[in-house]
């Protein structure tokens, strides 16, 4: 591998942390933006509409925290946030049913929509999403004797979020399908029914932003972490190889056909310590992390693929401070 | 629900008197004598993820003596940023880093774009 030496690691020894001798931190370097283009890259390892894996490598790490903090808290999407309640003799309370059903991830893209003002008292077709949810629990007539199974006995004993329904505002219909506003998973459980137990509700969805409440977070999780690299000092050969292939997560240690260990892929390493358990093997293996190779994970909720998350994150920042400049620009 | 609003930024210069009730006086040593080259920022509704990243950039300039944020309460939904420079003023620093952050972005959104269409070819 090129130019190894030149990566700032940070070394996971038995007992401590420790940077490199010459490693400052990439903080005192000057800022150059040539230079960070010229260093930046991006590489996309795993991608499909709901998951997504890729590498932010050269960067500093403010950065690759922001990045993460903006799709957490505030790339916006569409959630319950409103929920007439009609009727409710379920024994599930209002409160912590309109708090279930505010969960629910809905598919609806929040690019397509406004904040609602504030000050709005009504939704309009451009912030607000409308549902209901009626839902009547009944005795089935022609019972089985035998059978004590909910869904022999009873109609309705449990509310799927499949049973929302999508109730188009003004010009909403012609604009959306209700496959791509509705709820994410049909299979959410929301209440469960005995016969005489009946629901009936109006339910609002708005946009809004993670800050605010976790619902409205477009991401299930968005973390990154730093890319491990182990290295072998020695030969280990025999019994100490396999000793030392245990002490890693699968698949990070291969052994060769004369029995010699060797770092396959260290970078679904979980970074334990384990080898510092084995006094005859700890002086082997090195263990490091790249600290400025960022590896994000980031998981969609469902609304908008993961990629289009990221993008959508980087261009809140970027809107952020160009709003500031053209603010301070005008003292 | 609160939408992240357009910022305001106010420097404890520019507002000396009024908003005094929502903004209690800055109060920090030098800001008074030092001129243009030391001054306190209130961002609204901004937090950690603008206010380090802002940091480390600012920070790498070479005229900085010293650049820092915090934000002073968790309740308050304030960023304090902080800017000591020897000769440039103050707010052209600033100016200098969003400047930068934008285009960090820009190069980000773009290169990302890139790889996900050359990774959906293959």
């Amino acid at each position: 591998m090129p130019q190894l030496e030149e990566k700032p690691r940070v070394f996971l020894e038995e007992y401590r942390l420790k940077n490199a001798a010459n490693d400052y931190g990439m903080a005192d370097e000057k800022w150059n933006f040539k230079k960070f283009v010229k260093n930046f890259r991006i590489v996309i390892v795993r991608l499909d509409n709901f998951e997504m894996e890729f590498d932010l490598i050269g960067l500093q790490p403010a950065f690759a925290n922001a990045f993460r903090r903006l799709m957490l808290s505030e790339v916006p999407s569409m959630a319950i946030e409103k929920v007439m309640v009609r009727n409710n003799t379920s024994i599930i309370q209002d409160e912590v049913l309109a708090h279930r059903l505010g969960l629910i991830p809905l598919k609806a893209d929040p690019r397509l929509f406004e904040y609602r003002p504030e000050d709005a008292t009504e939704g309009t077709e451009y912030d607000t999403l409308e549902f209901s949810l009626k839902v009547k629990c009944t005795a089935v007539k022609s019972q089985p004797k035998d059978s004590y199974r909910t869904e022999d006995l009873y109609e309705n004993h449990s509310v799927y979020s499949s049973q929302i329904k999508w109730q188009p505002i003004g010009n909403q219909a012609s604009v959306h399908k209700e496959a791509d506003v509705g709820p994410v998973h049909g299979d959410i459980l929301i209440s469960k029914m005995r016969p005489g137990h009946e629901l009936d509700l109006q339910l609002i969805a708005v946009k809004g932003i993670g800050k605010d409440h976790a619902k409205f977070s477009p991401v299930a999780t968005a973390s990154y972490r730093l890319l491990p690299e182990i290295t072998l000092t020695r030969e280990v050969v025999g019994g100490q190889a396999a000793l030392l292939q245990s002490c890693f997560s699968p698949g990070v240690i291969g052994i060769d056909s004369e029995g010699k260990a060797y770092v396959k892929d260290a970078r679904y390493d979980t970074c334990s310590r384990n080898v510092y358990r084995y006094d005859d093997i700890k002086d082997a293996a090195i263990l490091s992390r790249i600290r400025d190779h960022f590896i994000f994970n980031v998981e969609s909720v469902g609304a908008m693929a993961p990629n289009v998350i990221f993008v959508e994150a980087v261009k809140i920042l970027r809107d952020k401070c160009k709003s500031l400049l053209d603010e301070l620009n005008s003292f | 629900m609160k939408i992240s609003e357009v910022c305001f930024i106010i420097s404890s210069l520019y507002v000396p008197t009024e908003g005094l009730g929502a903004y209690p006086k800055l109060g920090l040593p030098g800001d008074e004598e030092s001129g243009l080259t030391c001054r306190t920022y209130v961002f609204q509704d901004e937090s950690h993820t603008l206010g380090n990243a802002l940091k480390s950039i600012i920070n790498r300039y070479d005229d900085v003596d010293f650049c820092g944020y915090t934000v002073p309460h968790p309740a308050e939904s304030k960023m304090h940023f902080r800017i000591q420079t020897k000769e440039t003023p103050a707010l052209e620093v600033l100016k200098r880093g969003l400047k930068d952050l934008q285009k960090v972005c820009d190069h980000t959104i773009d290169l990302f774009d890139k790889e996900v269409k050359e990774f959906n070819k293959t």
